[in-house]
């Protein structure tokens, strides 16, 4: 009685399950079809295991691309553990992962540490992740405001607290700003986001902004909200309301355009790119590590200089042959056209341009395995 | 060890199911203080180093007092303004229950009572930020423009309604069945004899319940108040949702400038803290541990000094 039972029952469900994952995985080849072509592209098999860990950031991202890779290379399982930039860093150095996310490029201290981790080569960084990052607000019968940077700082900070103040006034003639209270929202969790639109603020305010760049929101005042969807709902649900956040999220809010030289630029993907194209790499790097610093005052036409860039931190060569080429393969990957255009689509973020995205693929391409 | 015990009880056959249940209940107790002493241990041994990080760790406090005691303010604040609305809310809505409404009536306020504590904290956080909040920014509003002069209320008035007093009224909603469920219990024990023997003397119900009720239900109000304080002091979620937090010393309980809790701070930060960060934050939780057990020890001594002037 009971073999018949466990027969009856376990055998076809198994099946069902088999049938389904068979499913789900034609399923997958058939949407990322075009992925599978840059994948393909290595001549080794691939397979085996991945793991990294870092920004959250990049969540959404590492998603689509896990997802587009392993549909590609069947055999291969990759893993990617969202604590946040500065987690993944220290698991990269300590040799827990393969690869790291990190919204911010290493310092000199760590880069020496990566050397211990990465059989004596320093690491290379590798941006792939670019998002805009849009100044939203809620403010009744304005709906195209225009800041400064220097307009920004002095309202984050606290100095202008109303809507219709000279300073805004200025940056605005032809908008008629009502005399509300402004009620700056900030991100109250740390967040790379705030690192970079205090960074923004601190290059490009002409001294306007006096606290340090932060990842902690550094001022004590002001609206403080849990994450992107925090900040959105805060700004939303207030009135005369500023906040900053991932432009992809910004839904229905208005977003201001941000003072560029002497013209306002609105938040774009390719405005954010342009940017990243124009910035300088950092000095004294390795010379396939991508570290760039963000060039806040350009004065380019339309580019977007407030903007978020994460990288890719992975070693130049690893000791396992397989290893390496399976780095190398998901790196290209995220890199290519296709993973960074699976990217904008899920997440929302800027693709890189041709001329990044050629110097990364070719920064990928020399990840190889340690010659010993 | 069997000579000192009564002879009633070595006279009686010891049976295997009195046994088994007798270590089965030990082993219970002893669990439970091997939990509480490992959270503990974890705590310090964890939180060490945090006391004598430098301000990159403390983020951005000059030192570790620096850093928790905002915190420490915000957390007893918001716990301390939830039981001031909890308390007298629960304690009439137990009466109600357990003395005034017809036993129809009460039934299923009792059931609807507790199916408040069934609702997750993440809910609360949710309906508090979007929700609720906004509804009571008119209210702050007129606090300010009509109560300005005194310090809670000097404003300028959150315009999202994210204020640690909205915080703090989530907060009492949450503890309200906690309290409630304990003190109905209490109040349904008071024996019978004293209530008719007050009423007997001409008492009002409202007498009856003076005299007879609350003296026998003291120690049980303070047992509830004190998990309905557990509660509020460590309820991470909905407050990491619900309050503008930032770290200030404000007792001004309408603007957007609130001082954070212990608990919703490590939620907050926990996600993207590395290396010492987590120390700290370890380091806050066994403050918040410390506290909530000196606080509960300061009410069960306050009571038992109660109960003994009474008697």
């Amino acid at each position: 009685m009971k073999r018949t039972s466990f027969r009856t029952v376990v055998a076809p469900a198994a099946t069902l399950v088999a049938m389904s994952l068979a499913l789900t995985a034609c399923g997958a080849g058939n949407e990322s079809g075009t992925s599978g072509s840059a994948a393909a592209k290595s001549d080794v098999k691939l397979s085996g295991t991945l793991n990294g860990a870092g920004s959250s950031a990049q969540e959404a991202a590492q998603g689509a691309w896990q997802s587009g890779f392993q549909s590609a290379n069947p055999d291969v399982t990759v893993n990617y553990d969202p604590v946040g930039s500065g987690g993944g860093r220290e698991q990269f150095l300590a040799g827990g992962v393969d690869f790291a996310g990190s919204d911010s490029y290493m310092d000199d201290e760590e880069l020496a540490k990566s050397k211990d981790a990465c059989n004596g080569d320093t690491a290379i960084e590798v941006p792939n992740y670019v998002s805009p990052i849009a100044l939203v607000y809620n403010l009744e019968g304005v709906d195209n405001l225009q800041l400064s940077a220097k307009t920004a700082a002095d309202i984050f900070s606290g100095k202008i607290t109303k809507w219709n103040d000279p300073e805004i006034t200025a940056d605005n003639p032809d908008a008629k700003l009502p005399g509300d209270r402004i009620v700056p929202v900030h991100r109250s969790d740390e967040s790379g986001t705030s690192a970079n639109f205090t960074d923004w603020m601190s290059k490009a305010g002409e001294g306007a902004w006096t606290a340090e760049p932060d990842s902690v929101w550094p001022i004590k005042g002001g609206e403080g909200a849990q994450g992107t969807s925090g900040v959105i709902d805060a700004v939303t649900n207030g009135k005369g309301t500023i906040g900053y956040a991932d432009d992809s999220q910004a839904g229905d809010l208005s977003t201001a355009s941000i003072k560029v030289g002497d013209a306002w630029v609105a938040p774009s993907a390719e405005g954010a790119a342009k940017v990243l194209d124009i910035s300088k790499r950092v000095d004294g790097r390795a010379e396939n590590d991508m570290a760039m610093d963000i060039d806040r005052t350009t004065t380019e036409a339309d580019a977007y200089p407030l903007l978020l860039a994460s990288y890719l931190i992975a070693c130049p060569t690893y000791k396992d042959k397989a290893k390496a080429n399976l780095v190398k393969g998901y790196l290209s990957y995220i890199v290519s056209s296709d993973g960074q255009s699976a990217a904008a689509k899920t997440a929302g973020s800027a693709p890189l341009s041709s001329t990044l995205a050629e110097e990364a693929a070719a920064a990928v391409d020399k990840i190889s395995a340690a010659s010993s | 060890m069997a000579s000192s015990v009564a002879p009633t009880r070595s006279r009686a056959k010891q049976r295997a199911g009195d046994r088994i249940f007798a270590g089965a209940t030990r082993v219970a107790g002893v669990i439970i203080l091997v939990a509480l002493a490992g959270v503990a241990v974890f705590l310090t041994v964890e939180g060490f180093p945090a006391f004598g990080a430098d301000s990159t760790a403390l983020f951005g406090a000059s030192s570790f007092v620096g850093f928790v005691w905002p915190l420490l303010f915000g957390t007893l604040l918001a716990a301390f303004l939830a039981l001031l609305i909890a308390t007298p809310l629960s304690l009439g809505v137990a009466l109600v229950i357990s003395h005034y409404a017809p036993r129809k009536l009460a039934r299923p306020v009792g059931y609807a009572v507790d199916l408040l504590a069934a609702v997750p904290s993440v809910v609360y956080g949710l309906w508090g930020s979007a929700y609720f909040g906004t509804k009571l920014v008119p209210i702050y509003e007129w606090l300010e423009a009509h109560l300005g002069f005194l310090p809670f209320f000097k404003g300028p008035a959150s315009a999202t309604g994210r204020t640690i007093l909205t915080a703090a009224i989530v907060l009492a909603i949450m503890a309200i069945p906690i309290i409630t469920a304990i003190t109905r219990e209490v109040f349904l024990q008071t024996p019978k004899l004293h209530e008719e023997a007050a009423l007997a003397l001409g008492a009002t119900r409202w007498e009856m319940i003076r005299m007879a009720v609350f003296p026998y239900a003291r120690s049980g109000i303070v047992s509830a108040v004190m998990l309905g304080l557990g509660r509020a002091l460590g309820e991470t979620m909905a407050v990491a949702m619900v309050l503008s937090a930032s770290g200030v010393i404000t007792f001004n309980l309408i603007s957007s400038t609130n001082p954070s809790t212990i608990a919703a701070n490590i939620a907050l930060q926990f996600p993207e803290a590395t290396g010492l960060k987590v120390n700290a934050l370890i380091a806050s939780g066994l403050v918040l541990f410390v506290i909530t057990f000196a606080v509960n020890f300061a009410a069960r001594a306050i009571v038992a000094r109660a109960e003994k002037a009474h008697q």
